[in-house]
């Protein structure tokens, strides 16, 4: 039902009964994506899909503000904390 | 892959986890619960519980959409499903959820034309394509998903499709979230706030959680460093003897969330007076069914079903599992008598549901030991 990652826009076009459509690229896999609710979407801009719809665009600068957060957070930690050990292949864990 | 690999950052966990540790006081105990399945699913993907201090622990919460649909409703869909010349479609996930007497699968075996679907959409093109048969949606789903069916309906409305109904099983995430803050069983510290849900609700819903009950909320995205990221505001809060709603994941979610999206739910959909949740019992306000304008397409209205409550099996803890109660682990049947293959109760049917997230990156126990 929720495909978590965002896709871009690739392609945009109006069907004839007026509906706004649009190819998106997640992560490789190309879907059709409906943008009645974000109808100003454009090529370019990533969106998240739910059940065919975009519900929502990824603002590319409140992107980079999280990341510079973290790495905030990340830098100003205090001194002599010992990070905690991170499993090697945490990236993606895979089932047993 | 831009936009995601940012956030899959191992090192940057480390230093955030390092971080995290310099936040807990010794001797407290923190319970934060992740509302959103797709959270839980990413905390035992990426191993993130594995990363906090012993002392803070995460619970899981009603936010998965096939979880908290209840017995009775199950078999209601089936009875549906049963009727002369139906086509009944529903997500799959739904396909394995258990009834009192057997899954929508069993049904399909024993002939009833059930479709599996990826959209609503796709249920309405399979009316368009057998007009002389009554299609039926079963819709699940919070506000996320209620878009979707709202804007299908909508459709078929203006395209006069006679032959499409829609069973509604849509609820909305903040009364259970009230329920559980009213609820005596559960000491919450702060929450991991449902970072889809928001891209249609936004962050506004969310502000009774600091200024009525007290507690934290950040709404957070599904990367693990959002995750991390997430929890490492809410402790700050704590620490900082501040509570608010904080939006972790604004990347996605704007405060308002898709006004266009809520502007059609409130056409299509209405309240109902109440509705049952698996184990959580009936919820007041807190789930939508279709509005008068769309009676015509209401198959609740335009067939009769049952409609009986169904009490969840007797090994069943799924309703504890939903409110953070208990760990799945706990659950006498987890592993043994309810399997991804075979389950008994709804968390282990989708991969949002806690049991099956546990059981399937292997969580069959974990004692620890709190500071
Ligand atoms: S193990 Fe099965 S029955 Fe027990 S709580 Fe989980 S889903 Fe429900």
């Amino acid at each position: 039902m929720c495909l978590g990652i965002p896709g871009r826009i690739v392609r945009r076009w109006v069907q004839d009964d007026g509906a706004i459509l649009a190819e998106a690229d997640f992560a490789g896999e190309l879907r059709t994506v409906r943008l009645n609710y974000l109808p100003d979407l454009q090529v370019g801009d990533f969106t998240i899909v739910h059940a065919g719809f975009a519900l929502t665009k990824l603002d590319p600068d409140e992107a980079a503000r999280t990341t510079a957060l973290m790495r905030d957070v990340g830098l100003l930690g205090p001194e002599g904390d010992e990070p905690l050990v991170v499993p090697a292949d945490w990236i993606d864990r895979p089932a047993p | 892959m831009k936009h995601v690999d940012e956030f899959r950052d191992p090192a940057l966990g480390q230093v955030l986890a390092g971080e995290i540790l310099g936040l807990v006081e010794p001797g407290r105990h923190y319970k934060l619960m992740e509302v959103c399945g797709g959270h839980t699913h990413s905390i035992y993907k990426y191993g993130i519980d594995d990363l906090l201090p012993a002392n803070v622990e995460l619970v899981h919460g009603p936010g998965c959409p096939v979880c908290v649909i209840p017995m009775g409703r199950v078999d209601d869909g089936i009875a549906l499903a049963h009727e002369p010349d139906v086509i009944f479609t529903c997500f799959g996930d739904m396909l394995r959820v258990p009834g009192s007497d057997g899954t929508l699968l069993d049904a399909k075996a024993e002939g009833a034309d059930i479709r599996m679907v990826y959209s609503p959409l796709d249920a309405l093109r399979i009316a368009k394509a057998n007009p002389d048969r009554p299609v039926v949606f079963f819709a699940i789903g919070f506000e996320t998903t209620a878009p979707s069916t709202a804007l299908t309906l909508k459709r078929a409305k203006a395209e006069g499709v006679k032959n499409f109904f829609c069973m509604c099983n849509h609820v909305t995430i903040v009364p259970p979230l009230r329920a559980l803050l009213d609820s005596p069983d559960l000491r919450l510290d702060g929450f991991i706030g449902p970072g889809h849900v928001s891209t249609v609700v936004g962050v506004r819903p969310f502000e009774f959680i600091p200024t009525e009950y007290g507690k934290p909320i950040s709404v957070a995205g599904f990367e693990p460093l959002d995750v991390l990221h997430a929890i490492h505001m809410i402790l700050t809060q704590l620490k900082e003897g501040r509570c608010e709603v904080e939006n972790q994941y604004a990347r996605v979610v704007p405060y308002d969330g898709n006004p266009r999206a809520l502007e059609v739910m409130s056409e299509v959909f209405e309240l109902r007076p109440h509705f049952e949740w698996r184990g959580m019992g009936f919820i007041s306000q807190s789930g939508l069914k279709l509005s008068e304008a769309y009676a015509d397409m209401d198959a609740e209205i335009q067939y009769s079903v049952p409609g009986i409550r169904v009490a969840d099996p007797k090994a069943c803890q799924c309703g504890e599992v939903l409110k953070g109660v208990i760990k799945p682990w706990e659950c006498k049947v987890f592993g043994s008598g309810c399997t991804p293959e075979r389950p008994i109760g709804t968390c282990m049917v989708s991969s949002e549901g806690a049991c099956a997230a546990y059981y399937n990156y292997g969580r069959f126990a974990r004692e620890r030991e709190v500071v």
